[in-house]
């Protein structure tokens, strides 16, 4: 590996299910490697995660049996960036409104609802503004999407659409009910890897100040 | 296409070719389940199904009950939407315009345009362009592939043979896709006017597969799959996910073979994975030899 090829950040994608590939190929585009997640051994030496659309049921599920739910879960909680879309969004929530138990990585205060907008019927895609991303309006692709019910205090919401909140992020992490890996803009995953390179940048300095300390 | 605003209000364009495509995609790498009620949906989704194929009688029943098999009764369909979150899908018979539009207004999630059931059209399939709801179909190569995707379809699946429990079909008809494509994609452009001709295909969806290297749309494999290992195998010769009918239901333990079986899709290339999902299943279903039941029992040569 050169040097340049050890700068660039190792993002993790969840890979029980769902649009992986999609996302290898936008997280490549903003100049990451990626990496294939399906069991807790996999998540070493990532500087971040994507958890990509999908079922999440069947994440839950499958992650679940194979330990991988809960190893990821303490990596998310103790600092790792991560970004979730539509199913992924769900993962991250710390509460579903108006659905049954299901398991979740959990972590981000925010409540959703699941297939908020209706059955495939109504799927749809629209411009979204997200201010965070500049002009012009994402393309939001909209597939039994979910959207947020409510924020917590630290949850900054990026976007809004019909009047419910669809994306948002905290300190560590980013979600969105729409879905720009089905699309050519990068904005959104660019906006999340840069956020990955400033905190490894951060912590490689914290690191230097410990060794200058001794 | 159409403005939507019956969805709770969110104003937006519907049915467009990435919203129809997108759900597909969104169900890679999964296990979708044929369900007869609620209660069998219910299991499916329990054991990790990505979605559910909802049909009054599974494909091993239809061949045994013979007759014409129709699009299933609505509510019927209508019980097992309410029972689970996950996509529901449901069949209708090749060129059967108002099977699809009735499962269209029942809101189901995708339709099967399937030749699993009597075709009602033996010239034309649906002009499935037209629809807000997004079809998959299924092909045998390459050119019917890229048939029933000019005609609209958002979704291939192999055709298999279904209610067989024999998964020598799937692989024949997942292979011979994937030479075409190798085919296609390593002919120079004059020789793609011919392979179109020959194929059967519209031109500018042979380009597409010679620039891309695959299908336009996410290819799934069904008919035939009934164990674990056969479900990774389908994985290993390149679907995108699996199909299984008859394989879950008609085995002697459904939710353990239904639950081994989405293990086994995810982590298809870990043999050892699919080793320990493999054991102590209990009987599959029993199994038909293709030879046995011919010309006429073929369901893979429903459609052109």
């Amino acid at each position: 590996m050169s040097a340049a090829d050890a700068r660039r950040p190792r993002i993790g994608v969840l890979a029980v299910q769902g649009a992986v590939s999609e996302h290898e190929a936008a997280l490549a585009d903003v100049g990451a490697r990626t990496s294939r997640v399906r069991s807790a051994a996999d998540l070493e030496g990532l500087d971040g995660i994507v958890i990509p659309g999908g079922e999440s049921t069947t994440f839950g599920l499958v992650a679940g049996e194979s330990g991988l739910l809960d190893a990821l879960r303490a990596r998310v909680d103790d600092g790792l960036p991560v970004l979730g879309t539509c199913a992924g969004m769900i993962m991250l929530a710390s509460g579903i409104e108006g659905g049954g138990p299901q398991p979740l990585v959990g972590g981000m205060d925010i409540v959703v609802r699941r297939n908020a907008f209706g059955r495939q019927v109504h799927s749809f895609e629209a411009p979204v503004d997200v201010p965070a991303l500049g002009d012009p309006p994402v393309r939001g692709i909209f597939i039994r999407a979910p959207w947020i019910e409510r924020v917590g205090p630290g949850v900054e919401v990026l976007a809004e659409h019909g009047g419910h909140p669809v994306a948002a992020r905290d300190a560590t992490r980013i979600v969105a009910a729409f879905h720009p890996e089905l699309t050519d803009d990068r904005r959104l995953h660019r906006l999340f890897v840069e956020g990955v390179q400033e905190r490894s940048a951060g912590t490689e300095h914290e690191e230097d100040t410990v060794v200058g300390a001794q | 296409m159409s403005d939507d605003v019956a969805g709770n209000g969110a104003q937006g364009a519907t049915g467009t070719d990435a919203v129809k495509a997108g759900l597909a995609r969104m169900l890679k790498g999964g296990v979708i389940m044929d369900v007869v009620d609620a209660e069998q949906a219910k299991i499916a989704e329990d054991s990790g199904a990505c979605a559910v194929m909802a049909l009054e009688r599974i494909p091993a029943e239809i061949r045994k009950a013979g007759g014409v098999a129709r699009m299933s009764d609505p509510e019927m369909i209508m019980g097992i939407q309410e029972a689970v979150t996950i996509p529901v899908m449901a069949k209708c018979r090749i060129g059967h315009y108002v099977e699809a539009q009735v499962l269209q207004a029942l809101e189901i999630d995708y339709i099967d345009e399937s030749e699993v059931l009597t075709p009602a059209d033996e010239a034309s399939h649906v002009d499935k362009r037209a629809f807000t709801v997004p079809f998959v179909c299924g092909a045998t190569n390459l050119g019917e592939a890229l048939r029933r995707v000019a005609e609209g379809a958002a979704m291939i699946r192999t055709k298999g043979e279904a209610g067989t429990g024999n998964v020598v079909e799937a692989v024949r008809h997942m292979k011979t896709i994937t030479q075409d494509i190798r085919r296609v994609a390593s002919a120079t452009p004059d020789e793609r006017f011919a392979i179109a001709k020959e194929m059967a295909a519209p031109l500018e969806l042979i380009e597409w597969v010679g620039l891309h290297g695959r299908l336009p749309v996410v290819n799934f494999s069904a008919g035939g799959i009934a164990t674990p290992a056969d479900a990774a195998l389908m994985m290993f010769l390149g679907a995108e996910g699996v199909f299984v009918g008859s394989g879950i239901f008609m085995s002697e333990d459904p939710p353990a073979r239904a639950r081994a079986i989405v293990e086994a899709t995810t982590h298809w290339d870990d043999p050892e994975v699919v080793a320990r999902v493999s054991r102590g299943l209990r009987e599959a279903m029993p199994g038909i030899e293709i030879g046995e039941l011919g010309e006429g029992g073929l369901l893979q040569t429903r459609g052109w």
